[in-house]
């Protein structure tokens, strides 16, 4: 097989474990976009913060403990305890349930009814809130996120593909592992929303909100469960990326990558999530692959935003998307 | 009656709630939040705590109290060009915005306010010419030193030949990233090693594809010239296709602690450029440690003390403090205007007697100042990352850069500025 075939083989893979990666932060989006018609700007640093409450619980951190010092003049930094991993996720999204609450009661409660756009402009103070918010609490600096999941090169994959074309394909097992949570997060989120009580109130409030308010549903009680759930999400995006990076504030700009993913995919589609996230993965590796080089490299950012735009010219709502029809 | 007492509480109180000024102020334009925060907070810890030292240990400078007010840019050029006119009037002696962008902005600002602007390491390279640069001083080092520090010590270790080597350099898609493009062409033409340079888009959170890249091309070395996660992403991503970590050299903002302790051990071997020493194995960090840590003045809580970048703010601090010091013995009097230390910084002189002195033996260079030289010696050397001790050794001595091949760069880009807005060259 020729040489750049393989590359491209090998280029595509890691395209879709990126769009994987990427289509966990849309994810979040989509959830609240669909159920409460909010494109919620501050997803992204709901991602940050949540990484910062993890990591923070993890290494038993006092929280805000700069604060506390300034003002006492202490010397409090930690705890005496290292929190195992898997109770510091549990707590974690533990404190996203009750960041959801808080938006819930302080911020939607009060903006029931407003033009979306306010319920956007709500969510950029949102977002600038939290970013200094979790700066307070858990400090500026870098944290190394170690919650045991494997890095590097998968060898079974290099040896395989060694065996079969003379040449090891690289495919990160992070990135295997942010795929097989993917699959299972999405999954759950399917038969959470098809088979259960809560699930079906979710779908009948993303349908028409008159609708399900009028059968009793309470919207307030849904806004709460969906930006847990959206919350949740966060979560596992951020420590996907964070493990790759570490935990640091540049984790909110993970945002951008979404984008993209939901100008393609559609803003009220899980499916399409999924989807656009793969597709701009593999479009933008392989776009740098092939024609990077030629035009100085570098290509990936705008090109996701180009691919999104080509769909979006052909199919204004994304691919999944439902199309808005409005009669007079 | 009523009113006269209002107005003497009034005044009382403002008298009261207004701190005493410094006389002399080196502003911090430091980030402390946003997402360049974990190179920022280190480096203005070092900054301040250097300057707390001078007060509580020698009370201030030549008898004058120092301060070094913060202002938080978050790495943003508009925000630091605001805190730049804000904190000006304030008696501002010299700048260090610790941002290239922020750099290109103040350059013709603060030649017209008389402040200088000291940019060690990072800024506008071919401000090392004082004729064309009167206000801007980039000593001991700049980028195009450390491109030439990191091929120099390829050849060290590869028998002083390169040819036919391949060497990649992995770059934020920035000026700041591009600068050392060309100084390694011209080290490339002269060594005969095939340079691929490879971008990677701001933020650099994502660079599967150029690490894949570089996986095909098998380059001999890689250099990287990144900030900020580019860097992180950057180690993890070379650990994980399992390139050596000992053929892979960043520039010395690219050689922060906290660039490689989230890869973990993967990244031992990992080298950088430095311009300064590592380590808190010098008697500036114990007093630092008695008079500022210990007597609860330190800027953060003491942990970043050795660290790579909070050496580089103390270093930083100690050479204008001396160039401060400088200032007042030319001028003759203690109370220094920044056109005065602009005077100090161009005559300033390191040696290595004051060097120790200071508690800081072999920190640094010996180097003096001049009109036309505001750049130094372009001395630099080899860290190299050991994730289990968690500290950065330096594997060379401190050596010289190729001027052979920088000085006329440095004149030809000095040249153009000067043509661009009407400088007359200066030092005749």
């Amino acid at each position: 097989m020729p040489e750049q075939l393989l590359f491209a083989m090998e280029v595509t893979l890691n395209g879709l474990m990126a769009g994987v990666l990427y289509a966990l932060v849309a994810l979040g989006f989509v959830l609240i976009f669909k159920a409460s018609g909010i494109f919620n700007y501050a997803q992204g640093v709901m991602a940050l913060f949540a990484a910062l409450t993890l990591v923070g619980i993890q290494q038993g951190q006092v929280p805000f403990s700069h604060l506390i010092n300034a003002v006492f003049g202490t010397e409090i930094h930690h705890f005496p305890w290292h929190v195992p991993s898997i109770i510091a996720i549990i707590l974690a999204a533990g404190v996203m349930v009750l960041f959801a609450y808080l938006v819930e009661k302080y911020i939607l409660q009060h903006l029931i009814g407003q033009p979306d756009i306010i319920l956007f402009m709500a969510t950029i103070g949102l977002a600038y809130f939290m970013e200094g918010f979790g700066d307070i609490m858990w400090g500026s600096e870098i944290k190394t996120l170690d919650v045991g999941l494997p890095q590097g090169m998968n060898l079974a994959i290099d040896e395989t593909t060694f065996n079969m074309f003379g040449y090891g394909f690289f495919i990160d097992n992070l990135d295997i592992v942010a795929a097989i949570v993917a699959a299972l997060l999405v999954t759950s989120l399917v038969i959470f929303s098809q088979y259960t009580k809560q699930g079906r109130a979710l779908r009948a409030v993303a349908d028409d909100h008159s609708a399900a308010l009028s059968v009793g549903i309470s919207l307030r009680f849904i806004w709460v469960l969906v930006w847990s759930i959206a919350g949740f999400v966060a979560l596992v995006a951020g420590i996907m990326w964070g493990a790759k990076s570490g935990v640091q504030f540049s984790l909110s700009l993970i945002a951008l990558k979404a984008l993209p993913v939901l100008m393609l995919g559609g803003f009220t589609s899980i499916p399409g999530a999924i989807v656009g996230g793969l597709i701009i993965g593999v479009g933008e590796q392989l776009f740098e692959f092939a024609i990077g080089p030629m035009i100085g490299g570098a290509t990936q950012n705008w090109f996701a935003y180009v691919l999104a735009l080509v769909f979006l010219i052909f199919r204004p709502q994304g691919l999944f998307g439902e199309k808005i029809i409005e009669r007079v | 009656m009523k009113f006269t007492k209002l107005a003497a509480a009034s005044v009382t109180a403002l008298m009261v709630a207004t701190p005493v000024l410094a006389d002399l102020v080196f502003p911090s334009l430091s980030y402390r939040t946003g997402p360049y925060a974990a190179g920022g907070i280190p480096y203005a810890d070092g900054f301040a705590d250097y300057f707390t030292l001078l007060n509580e240990r020698d009370g201030g400078i030549g008898g004058v109290m120092t301060s070094a007010p913060e202002c938080e840019t978050a790495y943003n050029t508009e925000k630091g060009v605001e805190c730049y006119e804000a904190t000006k009037g304030e008696g501002a002696l010299v700048y260090n915005p610790l941002s290239t962008g922020i750099t290109y902005q103040l350059i013709p600002k603060v030649t017209a306010d008389d402040i200088p602007l000291y940019t060690p390491g990072y800024g506008r390279t071919s401000a090392a010419n004082g004729k064309v640069f009167s206000h801007v001083f980039n000593f001991p080092a700049n980028y195009w030193n450390a491109a030439s520090l990191a091929v120099n010590h390829l050849l060290d270790t590869n028998g002083g030949d390169l040819s036919g080597k391949k060497v990649a350099l992995v770059y934020h898609n920035s000026a700041y990233g591009k600068e050392p493009i060309r100084t390694l062409e011209g080290l490339a033409a002269k060594h005969g090693f095939e340079l691929l340079a490879i971008p990677v888009d701001h933020p650099g959170q994502e660079q599967k594809a150029q690490w894949l890249q570089i996986r095909r091309e098998r380059p001999d070395f890689v250099l990287m010239w990144g900030w900020g996660v580019m860097n992180q992403v950057a180690i993890q991503e070379a650990a994980n296709i399992r390139y050596p970590m000992e053929n892979f050299i960043g520039v010395w903002w690219s050689g922060g602690d906290h660039d490689v302790v989230p890869a973990g051990d993967a990244a031992t071997g990992y080298k950088a450029v430095t311009f300064h020493g590592v380590g808190s194995d010098y008697p500036v960090f114990d007093d630092i440690q008695q008079y500022v840590v210990g007597a609860g003045k330190a800027a953060g809580n003491g942990d970043n003390i050795g660290k790579a970048l909070y050496n580089r703010g103390v270093y930083a601090a100690m050479l204008l403090a001396e160039a401060a010091k400088k200032a007042q013995e030319i001028h003759g009097t203690p109370d220094i205007t920044s056109s005065m230390m602009r005077d100090g910084m161009e005559a300033l002189e390191i040696t290595d007697e004051r060097m120790a002195e200071l508690g800081m033996p072999g920190f640094g260079p010996a180097f003096t100042v001049s009109c036309e030289n505001h750049g130094g010696p372009g001395t630099g050397a080899i860290q190299q990352w050991d994730a289990a001790a968690g500290t950065w050794s330096l594997i060379s001595d401190f050596g010289p850069s190729d001027m052979e091949v920088i000085q006329p760069l440095i004149d030809e880009d000095s040249a153009a500025y000067a043509s661009e807005n009407n400088i007359e060259a200066r030092c005749n």
